[in-house]
């Protein structure tokens, strides 16, 4: 038996953070540094996994099984394909960069208490979310993908809750309030969808009698699993109800900007580039796979809900008078791409919407990111509140408008290619789809532009006169990620090289083929 | 040979990203690198020119693949470069006027601390136009088309401290991603059509599929170059450019950028050919252009604005010409060229006027120059007769052969061509005349700034004379040079195609007309601007030039209609998120909470309540027992 | 005798019991009124056994017997208890398992 790999890239972090959270209380720098060299070595795991990884192999890859609980069937199994890979290697990649960038965010405000140690509580957390997130990408195991996709509720609720942006308006006790307001918010929405997941996971294995998913694609492939209609359809609208809240959705979404809000701009990270990428992914793994035919039969819906995530969600982008609920909108607008490529069941759109996971997560760490030095700088979350700053501190109005023009899909950097091929995916199988989900470049460069000119542009306002320009740790926060962008933008080849074999296998499981050209249809 | 082209987009690529990356350090080195590299590009041009003209006409094409760009399954998009004829002379033609237009730069920006910065701009614009025009397939021209933009978004509010600039450039960022979304949605249709994007077979398959589908794919693009070019609807745009550097509007607001539609429009000359509707369409956007710059460069005061229109007005007679099919395709980038020159002449003189004169725009502020600026006068001058067509210089070849061609459309449509491209060769030569007359000609009418510092127009340095002269050059004998023997119809025919329709006036008659309506234009201004003086505030005018100095009201009308309305919208969706959507789910959690406030009611804490609930529990208990044995 | 008779009687006591179980006050009247109703189902089970010839109900009374004097013993104690804090023997002042 070879080394399990996959168990290792999860266990380092799940390691660290217990051993984060033992760090005395005085040694907090200790801790900040330990788990960095925790997301690090995890990075390197996922790294040689990549490395390992073959992309004309076999659909599963790196794959451990074991027996866990006998009476129910329930194995602990894992293996990846090209997009869990991806997502895996997304995830790894960008924690470090979260902790980083939260170095100082959840340091004690006054220094005197001995016992009371947040900054290891802060840091713990996060890589509890890193080991459950790197996970439930490679479980293969319904019944595993269940309990990790409850049980990371559990530390993102306390990230949300437990450590507030400190740059707020009002009182203390009034943001305090907020805090929980926004965190009991996140934590109910995500458990209401688990519920009805619950349900029909149980229903799953009523209907199958096991919860792996190879054996039961296997059977349903040699038809010795056939479901009634009615119960696939209801099966899979439990499992979408469940990923359409944490992807978010519309009308599902509005937890997200509170949450996002909220939370400090690393947690915020989180939520957005890591967490929410468990919904999207979970519908391509298992909706499309397990329900082919339900899906095939919800598409229509989903694809008119996508739209509207897209549109409306850049709309109240443009209308937002916060700089984080902005990014928070903006990122509703691009989950909608992302259901949209997936729902449009098409080659590109697939591999478009995979792309978009991983490019998104990188664009929107660094707008955000970004845009959390300038609220620490300031204080204030409020547009209103900047003015100028490019004057002051223009590298980071530099990294600031690389990152929106990131977001609004500048071709060359990432998330171009990624939008481009959903919105080609869409455009062949439902024309008119494609043409309305254009409308959201446009919308999309209204609000980065009017972002950009209202905080870094004009005459220097009082407040922001002096404000410092990045420091070496932000500029190796960012830096990096911008390269990144770059990259894959120009090159993203050796993204899509072991995305393709993936979506191939989804397109054979939905039974679909992409439409001909006219041309050579016409032959 | 091949592996020059991309030397071409890599040099100043370069050059931009080291001046972008490297920091206060290249201060005092930055705009010499930035002009070096944009003149290796410029050379390397040339290479690649004598080595195209050594070989026969239908073997000139060069072609280079770089590596696979997006490849996913059924989907192929390379970054591949094709450097033909048509590409050759956009090639030669931006990195000429590009390297010159550095050049201007180094004096004109020389007070300027961000001017490393402004170069690494240029810079960047250089090698975003230079992938546009080679690019081999839609998709990379896409990415070249949105790097002009963003370098025209980053030039435009490169004095970002002044709102107005802020403005003007995000104006102009939005108003292309408009056209923008057209050329996206072309590429869509390419690609669901013939299962490509490339040129090569693109353009060959054409026969092959519907005319709608080609009449659609042919509107979008001209969507595209619509939002790029200026074009009725898409221009309002452009006059607010103006607020950018000089050397930006020369660059790109007149010379290459905005020509990008041009481009398109005739690279997709075989789309087009087979779609008659949408080349109809084509031409209507062009002349109603071209009349709407014409009268708002009449009534503007501001300098640049006044080009600006003149700009919108030349680029409406490319496009019309490209819209006219072969006949125009050649005529339409001769055109391209020599307005390169003389617009780009023109923006450097005005940018000069302005060096001199404190930074002044109102024409009306001006006057009487000739003696001051005796250089910029004469590379001024020489511009303004080649725009208006005057006999033998470039602007006389290339505008003459638009308005033939426009008659030789044909028909009704082709008097209506003509007399439009007539009519609109009146206009420019009465608003340039007007901009003539009143900068350089009459008394002086400059009165002290705010700081009560007079104003003392002098003579701009030689590193910003120099390119003048150089593209005044260009504005006197282009025209000339490719018009003997036909130089450039041989040159791009192997590409565009070329007929000649049929004309029903002969080639004499449309000179003469033309240079009648060209005698009528200047008269007319030399009435009202040359013969009495200017005055120095402006007069209220009649209802057409204020709606033209409020350019003819379009921006009022996008004001109210997209900017307000944009705004409630999104001001009564954030509350309908607020109180609807998340109203909704608050709701219910409301009202789950109400009820469980009520059954909590229940738990009262007293013993014998529990007790009355048990005993009601085993009671109807019972009774339904014994209910059920009794049916 | 009729033994349905008995079996009124033992439906009647365990009504006296129940009533005064959710009506009085005073702990220590409605635990009498608790053993009432014990009592009267011992009545029903004797009487069942009689009717039926078989001795199963006869045990279970033994048995409630057995459960109601474990009750008693330690009802009262609580009662008594009860009483020392509180200084009074009303059940609706105990009413601490309120939320």
């Amino acid at each position: 038996m070879s080394f399990p790999l996959l168990t290792a890239t999860a266990a380092l972090p799940a390691i660290g953070a217990v051993a984060t959270a033992a760090v005395p209380a005085a040694r907090r720098t200790a801790a900040k540094w330990l788990a960095l060299a925790f997301s690090l070595g995890t990075l390197v795991l996922a790294g040689i996994a990549l490395a390992r990884f073959e992309p004309g192999g076999s659909r599963y890859q790196l794959t451990e099984s074991h027996a866990w609980i006998k009476d129910f069937g329930v194995r602990y199994e894992l293996g990846v394909d090209g997009i869990g890979l991806a997502l895996m290697a997304l995830t790894a990649l960008l924690i470090p960069f979260v902790i980083l960038a939260g170095w100082h965010d959840a340091d004690p405000l006054e220094t005197n208490s001995s016992r009371w140690r947040p900054t290891q509580g802060f840091f713990a957390l996060i890589l509890m979310v890193e080991a459950m997130v790197v996970l439930s990408f490679v479980a293969t195991d319904v019944f595993l993908f269940y309990i990790l996709f409850e049980a990371m509720l559990i530390p993102m609720y306390f990230l949300i809750g437990g450590f507030g942006d400190r740059a707020h308006s009002g009182s203390d006790e009034n943001a305090a309030a907020q805090r929980s307001y926004a965190a009991v918010k996140f934590l109910l929405y995500n458990l209401v969808g688990g519920l009805i997941m619950l349900a029909a996971v149980i229903g799953l294995y009523v209907v199958a009698g096991t919860f792996s998913l190879s054996e039961i694609a296997a059977a349903r492939a040699d038809g010795s699993l056939t479901m009634a209609t009615s119960t696939e359809r209801w099966l899979f609208l439990g499992f979408f109800f469940a990923f359409a809240v944490k992807a978010p959705l519309w009308p599902l979404h509005t937890w997200l900007p509170n949450a996002m809000g909220e939370a400090t701009t690393p947690v915020a990270v989180l939520i957005t580039a890591v967490v929410d990428k468990v919904g999207t992914f979970a519908m391509l793994r298992f909706c499309l796979q397990l329900f082919p035919e339900a899906s095939k039969w919800a598409t229509p819906v989903v694809l008119v809900l996508a739209l509207i995530s897209i549109i409306y969600g850049a709309l109240l982008a443009v209308g937002q008078r916060d700089i984080k609920r902005l990014i928070a909108y903006a990122s509703i607008s691009h989950f909608g791409f992302i259901i949209l490529g997936i729902f449009a069941m098409t080659s590109q759109g697939q591999s478009g919407a995979t792309l978009y996971m991983v490019n998104h997560g990188i664009s929107t760490a660094a707008l955000m990111l970004v845009a959390g030095f300038l609220i620490t700088r300031r204080g204030s979350r409020l547009i209103a509140d900047y003015g100028g700053v490019q004057k002051v501190a223009p590298v980071l109005a530099g990294t600031f408008l690389i990152g929106g023009l990131a977001t609004l899909s500048l071709p060359g950097l990432a998330p171009f290619v990624s939008e481009f091929l959903v919105l080609v995916g869409a455009f062949a199988a439902y024309p008119a789809v494609g043409i309305i989900a254009t409308t959201g470049i446009v919308l999309a460069a209204i609000y980065v532009l009017v972002l950009y000119q209202r905080t870094m542009t004009g005459p220097v306002k009082a407040e922001v006169q002096g404000m410092a320009d990045l420091k070496v740790r932000e500029l190796v926060v960012v830096v990096p990620l911008i390269a990144l962008l770059i990259f894959l933008g120009v090159y993203p080849k050796p993204l899509t090289e072991i995305v393709n074999p993936a979506v191939q296998h989804t397109m054979s499981d939905v039974q679909k083929k992409d439409p001909q050209p006219e041309v050579e249809a016409a032959k | 040979m091949e592996n020059l082209i991309a030397l071409l987009v890599a040099a100043p690529l370069l050059g931009a990203v080291v001046l972008l990356c490297g920091g206060r350090r290249l201060d005092r080195v930055g705009h010499w690198l930035g002009t070096a590299l944009a003149g290796a590009s410029f050379v390397v041009a040339v290479v690649l020119f004598t080595d195209m003209l050594g070989r026969s006409a239908d073997d000139r094409a060069l072609h280079q693949k770089l590596f696979s760009w997006i490849p996913v399954e059924g989907f192929q998009a390379d970054v591949a470069f094709q450097l033909d004829q048509l590409s050759m002379t956009f090639v030669l033609l931006i990195t000429s006027v590009g390297t010159l237009i550095h050049i201007y730069s180094i004096g004109y920006m020389e007070h300027d601390e961000r001017r490393r910065r402004f170069f690494g701009y240029l810079n960047l614009f250089v090698a975003a136009m230079l992938i546009l025009v080679i690019a081999d397939n839609y998709l990379l021209l896409y990415v070249g088309w949105e790097g002009v933009g963003l370098a025209s978004y980053l030039l435009i509010g490169f004095w970002q401290h002044k709102p107005s600039a802020a403005t003007a450039a995000k104006k102009a960022f939005l108003v292309n991603r408009v056209g923008d979304m057209g050329l996206s949605i072309a590429i869509m249709l390419m690609f669901t059509t013939f299962g490509t994007f490339a040129f090569g077979p693109v353009l060959e398959a054409t026969g092959e599929t519907s005319e709608g589908k080609l009449t659609a794919i042919g509107l979008m693009l001209l969507l595209a170059a619509c939002g790029k070019s200026a074009q009725v609807p898409l221009q309002s745009w452009l006059g607010d450019a103006m607020e950018g550097p000089t050397p930006v509007s020369a660059l790109i607001h007149a010379a290459t950028m905005v020509t990008a539609g041009v481009y398109l429009i005739v690279r997709s000359g075989a789309i087009f050919n087979g779609a008659p509707d949408a080349q109809l369409v084509v031409v209507v956007v062009g002349a109603v252009t071209l009349l709407f710059g014409a009268i708002v460069g009449c009534a503007k005061d501001d300098i640049k604005k006044a080009l600006a229109g003149s700009t919108m007005s030349q680029i409406g007679y490319m496009i019309l010409a490209a819209g006219l099919g072969p006949i125009g395709y050649v005529f339409a980038i001769m055109h391209l060229v020599t307005h390169g020159f003389f617009k780009a002449g023109l923006f450097l003189g005005a940018g000069s006027v302005m060096h001199g004169m404190n930074d002044e725009v109102d024409m009306r502020r001006y006057g009487g120059l000739r003696k001051y600026m005796p250089v910029t006068f004469v590379t001024f001058g020489l511009g303004y007769l080649a725009i208006i067509g005057f006999p033998g210089l470039s602007g006389f070849f290339s505008k003459d052969k638009i308005i033939e061609a426009a008659f030789a459309k044909g028909g009704t449509e082709g008097w209506i061509l003509g007399a439009v491209t007539l009519l609109g060769a009146a206009i420019t030569a009465f608003y340039m005349t007007r901009v003539m007359l009143m900068t350089f000609f009459g008394e002086k009418r400059w009165q002290p700034d705010a700081e009560g510092h007079d104003p003392h127009p002098h003579e701009s340095p030689k590193s910003m004379t120099i390119p003048m002269i150089v593209l005044a050059f260009g504005s006197v004998f282009a025209g000339g040079f490719f018009s003997i023997g036909d130089r450039f119809l041989h040159w791009l025919e192997p590409v565009t195609g070329h007929s000649h329709g049929d004309a029903p006036v002969s080639a004499t008659t449309v000179t003469a007309a033309t240079m009648v309506v060209l005698v009528i234009g200047v008269a007319v201004a030399w009435v009202m601007y040359g013969r009495k003086a200017v005055p120095a505030v402006a007069p209220r005018g009649s209802l057409l030039t204020r709606a033209a100095r409020r350019d003819l009201l379009q921006d009022d009308f996008n004001h109210v209609v997209l900017v307000r309305g944009g705004e409630h919208l999104t001001r009564s969706l954030v509350y309908v998120d607020h109180s609807l959507v998340d109203g909704v789910v608050n709701g219910t959690a409301a009202s789950m909470g109400g009820l469980s406030g009520r059954l909590r009611k229940l738990q009262n804490g007293y013993a014998r309540t529990y007790a009355v609930s048990m005993f009601g529990g085993t009671a109807v208990l019972i009774a339904a027992t014994l209910l059920m044995r009794a049916v | 005798m009729n033994p349905v008779n008995y079996l009124y009687l033992a439906a009647l006591l365990f009504t006296i019991g129940a009533a005064g179980v959710l009506i009085r006050r005073n702990a220590i009247v409605v635990f009498m009124c608790v053993e009432l109703m014990l009592n009267a189902c011992n009545l029903a089970f004797v009487t069942f056994s009689r009717m039926h010839g078989n001795l199963d109900g006869q045990i279970i009374a033994f048995f409630t017997m057995v459960v109601a004097a474990a009750e008693v013993v330690v009802g009262l104690a609580i009662i008594v208890s009860l009483f020392r804090s509180r200084h009074s023997a009303s059940v609706d002042d105990a009413s601490l398992m309120k939320l």
